[in-house]
């Protein structure tokens, strides 16, 4: 049997990995991806522990996660678009409206 | 035997979420997130959740990730050099000793919650989608209902933001 | 019947009252003419009605009281504004409203033309209110409160003519020497509330004999001091000749006839008390014949003919003293009635004279008006023929009578005085009417060429106060007999009158008396009828004595080192007191409020403000640095999201939990 540590460490691994990509990359579009790395990471880990707290409420939650990772790219995108009307750049740092 | 097909597919799940993120070209980004999900199912296989495995790939490969693709071919974007954040090295120090002081604090805990009613054998005996169709349509109706509302309310929303707006005159007009 | 005469005694005050009020308030808004027919109207109503109590008191021959208004009453002290109107009340009455009234119609003449001529009628109704509140008065508050007004008046009027220093300076001295009297006269009151716990006249005067004798003198004497002030006796006189600042009317009527015969009045009203207390009782005789004497000496030398009047007065008015002080009462009130006659003649006459010579008043700058002012002179004349002493006119009656009661109850040395009192009265008062009327002209030229007659309003009222003067001494013939003394028996005849004086006696007084009134005639006729070279030479032979006399034996110079001086010196000191240690301390407690207010001022600029301005300084430093967290970077945010993430699991596995779960734990 492979122990539930070990699921939980991979799903660890790469949540780190999808957050280090929010952080690293510039293209806002790989950090939409990078969020999607961090979605999967939970997935995994609530799969992991309804196998093994032998109860369905992990599975029905990740689906639910499924759904809102669709409809949270859906929308992402959509603004990714409206941005790349205004300005001829995906770059975040020159998305900067906000400061001060 | 079920050790080394988990050991392949945790690994290369790590691999290519490392290749993600770190590859300068986003169409490569993609493709290496599509081999990310795809091993990231089979770990659901792995957990005997089957229809877990099933909807991932058609919804998260299959749709999600095609959406993504669409999107960067009609920006047709072009690769910029600078395509790390300027203060990268900084934060992968910080990241790695953060990574192993998260490790150390799982592998300690203990895991206990309280146990629910699917035994491996229950959930083997009608399949995956059977035990999940059986509770989801019982106990978390109301959740499903929410997420359809939330679906809904997102291709909407996407559609009024991709809009290409009126032009000033007409605009002035109405 | 009785309740009309009521009403017509509550009326008697409330006429003048009226002319008061009116011609106050809105007297400005219409015409002298308009104005000084109110004034003379309203004393004539006020005499009618006085004429109409008189007939009812003579026909009752009882005394009636009128309340007008209860005013304070309650526990022990009941005052009420109340009249008392009994014989003597009655004869007072007369000569007040109706002298009062002459000298108002005279006063339309004299005045006419002054710029404020309603003021002067305003002032003399005012005191015509105030005369008659003090002589019909039944208690001694309503007396002191006519006493305090006419006294006011007086003020007033002396000091009608207010841009003159010296009239401002004449009515201040009568205020003031009328002040020191009036303290006397409260003090008496207030022994009579302490002996009798009531102030009104009949149950004083029925218990009065309860008083020990000394309580009697005491008493006697406080009031007495009040009567010197009012009547201006020795030593409280001196205010009288200064009073002349005022206009003649004025002089006439206040300061002959009426006001300064409150004095009297009062000493009369209060005989059952002196009558217990013959040491007060001589010392008002004596206090009259000196004054008698006194008086008459410095009236030799005066030269305003007005001043010669005001020492006459003096002198007249130690006569009544004197008759009150031995006992004489009615003697004394005849004598006030007929000096009352002939003295407002001389002064309304004086006034006369005065208005001819367009304002001269020192008759050493008349003379030889006798043909020019023909009508002032006769009637001078019979006024100064009264005055003197000489039968059949009205003065000699009164005054034979006070000095044949001295001689006749044996009082030598003071008969004496008065005799030679009545000589000097006599010798003074022709040398005046010499001096004015006959010899040569010693008028300056151009009042010679403006002498004329006073019209016809001011000469008719001198007519008929000649006429009383010649007939107003019948009343008291035979004398102590007359029908005066009869009326007034009720009232003031208790003492020393039963005393039957045999006729040969009165006869041979009242001779001597004419002889020594003829005599100073005489004298006079020899001294100044003609050039005066004689009287010139007599006075050079004496030259100290001339001095003495023409100087007012130097008394007001030494009231002044004696009194004024060292109350103004006092004055002083409080002033330096107050000025220095009272508004030091004053500028000391505002300067200490300054300092105070400064201290506080530089704390809260300098402390409390440094303070706030740290936390607003302070807070501009954070926020400034907290500002560069809005760099509008999304990276940044999100780096600050994982970190806020760290920080919180670490919370929530510590705090939360316990730790327990991880085995991590605060151990």
């Amino acid at each position: 049997m492979i122990p539930l540590s070990a699921y939980v460490v991979v799903s660890a691994i790469l949540f780190t990995t999808g957050l280090l990509g929010v952080l690293i990359r510039r293209n806002f579009i790989i950090v939409l991806m990078s969020v999607e790395i961090m979605l999967n990471a939970a997935t995994i880990n609530l799969v992991a522990f309804s196998h093994y707290l032998e109860s369905m409420q992990g599975q029905i939650v990740a689906l639910f996660i499924i759904a809102i990772a669709a409809g949270e790219a859906a929308i992402g995108l959509a603004i990714i678009i409206v941005v790349f009307r205004g300005k001829i750049s995906t770059n975040v740092d020159e998305m900067n409206l906000l400061k001060w | 035997m079920a050790f080394l097909f988990f050991a392949y597919f945790a690994v290369v799940s790590i691999v290519a979420g490392i290749l993600t993120v770190s590859l300068k070209n986003p169409v490569q980004c993609g493709l290496a997130l599509l081999a990310l999900l795809l091993h990231v199912s089979g770990l659901f296989v792995m957990l005997n959740a089957e229809f877990l495995w099933a909807v991932q790939v058609i919804v998260y490969a299959g749709a999600i990730l095609v959406l993504y693709l669409f999107v960067l071919m009609l920006l047709n974007l072009k690769t910029d050099d600078r395509y790390f954040h300027a203060k990268t090295p900084y934060l992968l120090a910080p990241a790695a000793i953060g990574l192993a002081y998260l490790v150390f604090l799982l592998v300690r805990s203990p895991f206990s919650g309280s146990r629910g009613d699917a035994s491996t054998a229950a959930v083997l005996l009608n399949g995956d989608a059977h035990a999940v169709g059986i509770k989801m349509f019982s106990d978390y109706l109301l959740q499903f209902e929410i997420i359809g509302v939330f679906l809904t309310g997102a291709i909407v929303g996407a559609i009024v933001l991709a809009k290409t707006p009126k032009s000033i005159e007409t605009r002035r007009d109405a | 019947m009785s309740d009309s005469i009521d009403l017509i005694v509550k009326l008697i005050p409330l006429f003048p009252l009226m002319a008061v009020i009116v011609n106050g308030l809105f007297g400005h808004r219409y015409s002298h003419d308009l104005a000084h027919r109110f004034a003379w109207g309203s004393v004539l109503m006020s005499f009618l009605c006085v004429l109409a109590v008189f007939t009812e008191t003579l026909r009752t021959g009882a005394a009636r009281e009128v309340i007008a208004y209860k005013w304070i009453f309650g526990g022990d002290l009941t005052i009420n504004l109340a009249y008392l109107i009994d014989p003597l009340t009655c004869i007072m009455l007369l000569v007040i409203t109706g002298v009062g009234f002459l000298i108002h119609v005279y006063s339309v003449g004299y005045m006419h033309g002054e710029a404020g001529f309603t003021r002067f009628f305003v002032y003399m109704n005012l005191f015509m209110v105030s005369m008659l509140l003090l002589v019909m008065g039944n208690n001694y508050v309503v007396l002191f409160i006519g006493w305090e007004g006419v006294g006011l008046c007086s003020y007033l009027l002396i000091g009608y003519y207010y841009d003159k220093v010296s009239a401002a300076k004449a009515a201040t001295k009568a205020f003031v020497v009328n002040r020191i009297g009036d303290a006397g006269f409260l003090l008496a009151i207030f022994l009579v509330f302490v002996n009798f716990r009531t102030l009104d006249y009949t149950q004083v005067m029925q218990n009065a004999a309860k008083l020990s004798p000394e309580m009697a003198t005491a008493i006697a004497l406080c009031l007495l001091v009040g009567a010197v002030g009012k009547s201006a006796q020795l030593p409280l006189y001196t205010w009288l000749p200064d009073a002349m600042e005022g206009p003649t009317p004025v002089s006439a009527l206040i300061h002959a006839a009426t006001m300064v015969t409150a004095g009297v009045y009062m000493i009369v009203r209060n005989h059952a008390i002196f009558d217990l207390a013959p040491i007060a009782m001589t010392t008002v005789a004596w206090i009259g014949g000196l004054t008698a004497l006194f008086a008459a000496t410095i009236g030799l030398v005066q030269t305003d003919i007005k001043r010669v009047l005001a020492y006459s007065t003096v002198s007249q008015l130690g006569y009544m003293f004197l008759g009150c002080g031995l006992g004489a009462y009615t003697a004394a009130v005849f004598h006030l009635m007929t000096h009352a006659f002939f003295k407002a003649l001389l002064f309304l006459s004086a006034g006369s004279v005065i208005h001819a010579l367009s304002g001269e008043q020192d008759i050493r700058k008349m003379g030889a008006l006798k043909s020019k002012i023909p009508w002032t002179h006769t009637l001078f004349l019979i006024g100064t023929i009264a005055i003197a002493g000489i039968p059949p006119l009205a003065g000699f009656w009164s005054k034979d009578e006070i000095m044949g009661h001295a001689f006749v109850h044996h009082h030598y040395l003071l008969y004496g005085m008065a005799a030679v009192g009545a000589f000097l009265t006599s010798f003074y008062m022709f040398r005046l009417t010499y001096l004015t009327f006959y010899g040569t002209s010693r008028l300056d030229h151009h009042t010679a060429e403006h002498v004329h007659e006073s019209p016809m309003v001011m000469i008719g009222p001198l007519i008929v106060l000649a006429t009383l003067s010649v007939i107003g001494g019948f009343p008291g013939v035979p004398p102590e007999n007359g029908w005066f003394h009869h009326f007034l028996h009720s009232v003031a005849g208790v003492t020393g009158e039963e005393h039957a004086t045999p006729p040969s006696l009165m006869f041979g007084l009242m001779g001597t008396a004419t002889i020594i009134a003829l005599l100073g005639w005489g004298l006079a006729h020899y001294f100044y009828s003609g050039p005066t070279t004689a009287a010139t030479a007599l006075a050079d032979r004496m030259p100290g004595a001339y001095t003495t006399l023409l100087n007012k034996y130097y008394v007001d110079e030494l009231y002044d080192t004696l009194f004024v001086e060292p109350t103004k010196q006092l004055g002083k000191l409080c002033d330096w007191f107050d000025r220095t240690i009272i508004d030091g301390l004053v500028r000391g407690i505002d300067l200490g409020t300054d300092l105070s207010a400064a201290a506080i001022t530089w704390t809260e600029k300098h402390v409390v403000y440094a303070g706030l301005n740290i936390i607003g300084y302070g807070n501009h430093i954070l926020a400034r640095s907290w500002r560069r967290l809005q760099t509008g970077m999304v990276h940044q945010y999100a780096a600050i999201i994982v970190a806020g993430l760290f920080i919180l699991v670490h919370l929530i596995l510590l705090i939360w939990t316990g730790g327990g779960s991880t085995g991590y734990s605060a151990r």
